[in-house]
Formats: structure tokens, C-alpha cells, sequence
């Protein structure tokens, strides 16, 4: 390196990475793994569908994806066929139940476990093309603070973070807006309680998490963090049966406590951060 | 078979020789015994800065690689500080090249002084060199790139009979990412920025990037579990009450 004031430009990638995220991204993230980001995505993305956005959800969670397994969708093309330029866009590009459409990973993706500049590079090459012809693309992203996960989570405008009330899921979810919180400079995280136990314990826990973080993370004084509560889904028999049966709760039973709840998500989010449809 | 005799091994022994190591055939050595020692000591040399004899930047990317395996492994704190010597070029412009290799082969001989027999030193190019630490505590990186930067800044390098030179390095240091797989190419940026921002801040200091605090402490669990106590406390009530106590708690 010359010692002249110029900045380290060893990856001509840089400059790509877009400092704003266009149009409304949603990243579905937690600090467990297991605790319904993948049923939460597929559902959520269900309906706000049904309340008429365009939706796609994009199987960010590039080596463990499990989003075909929960549609039930085993297509032939998939995101990995893109990265490796043997299919178009487009192509890979399908229709969901619940009336989305979905952009799955594909099991070959393991090797892209790993960010490596060409990963981070077909990655913003897709997200560009695709987010202009969506109202809303969800990013199902994988758990923790792999540097997949945050990188995804990095182009996302909003970040769902997905927790239960156990102990080992809430010190996780804890863990990952710290991280998001001091790499990512977020300042606003929305907090989804999955299998909450009874109504309102849900808005409690994220007062909680909200109480620990203003004690013990240190932010700039015009930089606080917070945390919106998004909503609670409900313990309820008919997600397990939608799962194991390999249906979208959305469609099997929209009307179950679980199924209102997402729909009140939906709502929630077209309050705060999505524009009514037309 | 291969015969010694057919080989053209003049050019391998005069690098060697070169480079202070016996390049002949000894009397109790066989000649496959000779020929691994040449192969040993002609890789020994593809890994070395001649000018420093340091690591070279092949030997650095090795190691680099090796170190993020571990740490995908066994979650070890591992720091990499890049280090570049301050407005070097005005030292050659004014004292010529001779003189900034001599200042180059002090400061190596100080950095490699400074380490511990785990860590690498290696020359990265021109007048950067790079340090792999592993077992590093991230409480310690930044006072330890102090120690090194005061002590090279502390040097007087004699170049000529009337004339000791002194230098500076900026140095900029990164852990790696614990538990993950990162590349050597992120970690090296991720370095090098700080390096950028400790030549933009003036020079002649050193910038770490802290890694991403994950711990969460006995304290913090404390609190966020007291919601949980509550449940257990009262598992059949369910009022309003319960819920009004969490939060204020």
C-alpha cells in the first residue's frame, strides 16, 4: 500500500453495496435457529398477499435453506442455477401457495455458506432486479450472525426479528440486535414473539429485551435503539398440523388463532412501514 | 529410478547457497535424503521476503487460511494487524533505496522481536508487513498494536556512520469473526480499513476493529428471564396484574 490517503479498494465490490436498501425489504431473522422464521416468512408473505401486495420471499438462508420444505415446492431451477449463470432470473422465479411467489435456494447451495465476494456479488446482482417489481420481498435468512445472515440482513430496510419466550431463544435473539445494533448501526428493530404462551405476554418480552438493552448497550445519545413489537403468534394446535402435513397454515386454516394473529402481523406492518395496497 | 547425476540441480544449490544453506551432497547423505533436504530448504525459500526475511505474502495467505479454520472450529479469538511504515517513500526519495531497506530490515527484525513464537510476521508488500495472533484476548489487541507501534516508533536505525534513522507505522487490526467461516479476503479489508483510519487520523497509530461483542452476561440473563419467574411464580393466574408487574420489574 502507498501511504497516500486513498481508501483500500482491494474489492472493486464495494462500491455496489447499495447504502440505502431500495424499496421495502423485510429480513425474517433470528438468534436461534428453530423458532419459526421460515413459518413465519411463507405466512406472513400469505397475508400481506391476500391483502393484495405483490410478495416474493427469497430463501436467504443460502447453506441450511428450508423454505421448499415448508412449501413443499421441490422446483428444478433454483437460486443456486442463477449464481452459477445456468438459468435466468426469471426462470427460477416460482408460484407459491398462498398466492406469493418464492426463490429457493436449492440444496447446492452449501457452497455458498461461505461469503465470498462472488456470493455478495450475485446476491446484489438478484436483489437489484428483483426488488423494483415487488411491493414487498422478505428474506428468510438463516440464524445468528454467520456473515451471510448479517450481509442479507445488511440489505434489508426493516428487520423482523423472530424469538419464543424460552430463555435460550430470547438470550440468542438478545445477542443478535446487539451485533445488529453495533455493526449495522439498526436503531429499529421489530420484534415477532412466536408460541407465546397468552395474550399480551408476547409485549412483554420485548419490553423486557428493550429494558436490557437500554441498561447495557451503550449507542450514540441521537442513535437509541428500538424495539417495536410487531405482534405474538399464538401457541396453536393447527401450526404443528400445517406443518407435519406440509401446508400453508395461510390456506389450510386462515381463521385459527395462529392464522389471525399473521394476519394482524400484516396489518401491523402495513401501519407502520408498508404502504396500503391500492 | 531417478539418478542424481541426470538432475540440473546448479541453479537449486546456488539459491541455496545463496541464501547461507549447505546445497551440497554430504558424505552420509543418500540421494534421496539429499533431494528431500533441497525440495525442504527451495520451499523453505518460496516462503521468505529475502530483503526482511520474513514471511512472504504466500506464506501469510497460508497461514491466514489455516488460522480462519480454526477459528470456525474452536471459536478462538485470532487478531491480524496490518502495519505500514509512515511516509516511507520520503525516506527513500531523501536518503536513497539503500537506506529504506535498512530501515525496512530493522523494523522487521523489531517486529518479529516483539511476538510470540505462535504469531506470524510476514512482509506484505513494499513497506507493509502483516501479524497473525492467534489466542489473542480482544481485551489485549489494542495494547498490544500500542506496545509494537511505540517500540518500532521507538528505533534508530543506523544507515550511515553519521546518520540514525527513525520511523513511524501506522497499524490497523481485525479480529476474526468467532465461530464463523469467514474468507481471508473480508478479514484483510476488514483490517486494512482500520489502517486507513489510522492513517487518515494523523499516523503513527493504532486502530482496531473490536469484534462483535456476542457475550451476554449472567446480569442481562438476569433480567431477561425475570419475566419467566413471574410465569412460574403464578402459573394459573393470568390477570392483568402479572403483566403490569413484568414490566415495571
Amino acid at each position: 500500500m502507498n501511504d497516500v490517503l486513498t481508501p483500500p479498494t482491494q474489492n472493486p465490490d464495494a462500491a455496489q453495496v447499495p447504502l440505502k436498501p431500495l424499496g421495502k425489504v423485510l429480513a425474517v431473522t433470528s438468534g436461534k435457529g428453530g423458532v419459526g422464521k421460515t413459518f413465519v416468512s411463507a405466512n406472513l408473505a400469505a397475508a400481506l398477499a391476500k391483502r393484495g401486495h405483490k410478495v416474493l420471499v427469497l430463501d436467504a438462508d443460502l447453506g441450511l435453506a428450508n423454505l421448499d420444505v415448508v412449501l413443499n415446492l421441490y422446483p428444478k431451477i433454483t437460486l443456486h442455477d442463477v449464481f452459477t449463470g445456468k438459468a435466468r432470473l426469471d426462470e427460477a422465479i416460482l408460484p407459491a401457495p398462498g398466492g406469493f411467489s418464492v426463490l429457493l435456494a436449492g440444496s447446492g447451495m452449501v457452497e455458498y455458506s461461505r461469503l465470498t465476494s462472488e456470493v455478495r456479488n450475485e446476491f446484489l446482482r438478484v436483489m437489484n432486479s428483483l426488488v423494483p417489481n415487488y411491493d414487498v420481498v422478505i428474506l428468510d435468512t438463516g440464524a445468528g450472525i454467520s456473515d451471510v445472515v448479517l450481509f442479507a440482513v445488511s440489505l434489508a430496510s426493516e428487520v423482523l426479528m423472530v424469538a419464543t419466550p424460552e430463555p435460550t431463544s430470547l438470550t440468542d435473539a438478545y445477542a443478535t440486535i446487539k451485533v445488529l445494533v453495533g455493526q449495522q448501526q439498526r436503531q429499529i428493530i421489530r420484534v415477532i414473539i412466536n408460541q407465546a404462551t397468552r395474550p399480551g405476554s408476547g409485549a412483554a418480552i420485548t419490553n423486557q429485551l428493550q429494558q436490557v438493552l437500554d441498561r447495557f448497550v451503550v449507542t450514540g445519545l441521537n442513535q437509541p435503539i428500538r424495539l417495536v413489537h410487531l405482534g405474538d403468534i399464538p401457541v396453536d394446535p393447527e401450526v404443528r398440523q400445517a406443518i407435519m402435513r406440509r401446508q400453508l397454515m395461510m390456506q389450510a386454516t386462515p381463521g385459527c388463532p395462529a392464522g389471525m394473529a399473521l394476519t394482524q402481523l400484516a396489518r401491523n406492518l402495513e401501519d407502520s412501514v408498508i404502504p396500503r395496497a391500492a | 529410478m531417478i539418478e542424481l547425476p541426470d538432475l540440473r540441480l546448479d541453479d537449486a544449490s546456488a539459491l541455496l547457497a545463496h541464501d547461507g544453506k549447505n546445497s551440497e551432497l554430504q558424505r552420509d547423505e543418500s540421494p534421496t535424503e539429499y533431494l528431500q533436504r533441497v525440495i525442504d530448504s527451495l520451499c523453505e525459500l518460496s516462503l521468505k521476503d529475502p530483503l526482511t526475511g520474513l514471511g512472504n505474502r504466500r506464506h501469510f495467505h497460508a497461514a491466514l487460511e489455516r488460522q480462519i479454520e480454526t477459528v470456525a472450529r474452536s471459536g478462538e479469538s485470532v487478531l491480524l494487524l496490518m502495519l505500514d511504515i509512515d511516509h516511507f517513500k520520503s525516506i527513500n526519495d531523501t536518503h536513497g533505496h539503500l537506506a529504506g531497506d535498512q530501515v525496512l530490515r530493522a523494523i522487521a527484525h523489531c517486529l518479529a522481536g516483539c511476538v510470540r513464537p505462535v504469531d506470524t510476521v510476514a512482509r506484505y508488500g513494499g513497506e507493509e508487513f502483516a501479524i497473525i495472533l492467534p489466542n489473542c484476548r480482544p481485551l489485549f489487541g489494542l495494547a498490544l498494536a500500542e506496545r509494537i507501534r511505540r517500540t518500532v516508533a521507538g528505533l534508530s536505525v543506523p544507515v550511515s556512520p553519521l546518520l540514525n534513522l527513525q520511523a513511524t507505522i501506522s497499524i490497523g487490526g481485525a479480529y476474526a469473526p468467532e465461530w464463523v467461516r469467514s474468507t481471508t479476503e473480508l478479514w484483510i479489508e476488514r483490517a486494512d480499513n482500520q489502517l486507513y483510519r489510522a492513517k487518515s487520523n494523523g499516523r503513527n497509530q493504532a486502530c482496531i476493529d473490536q469484534p462483535q461483542e456476542l457475550s451476554v452476561s449472567a446480569e442481562e440473563k438476569g433480567l431477561l428471564f425475570s419475566h419467566l419467574a413471574v410465569d412460574n411464580a403464578n402459573p394459573f393466574e393470568s390477570g392483568p396484574g402479572n403483566v403490569t408487574n413484568r414490566v415495571n420489574a
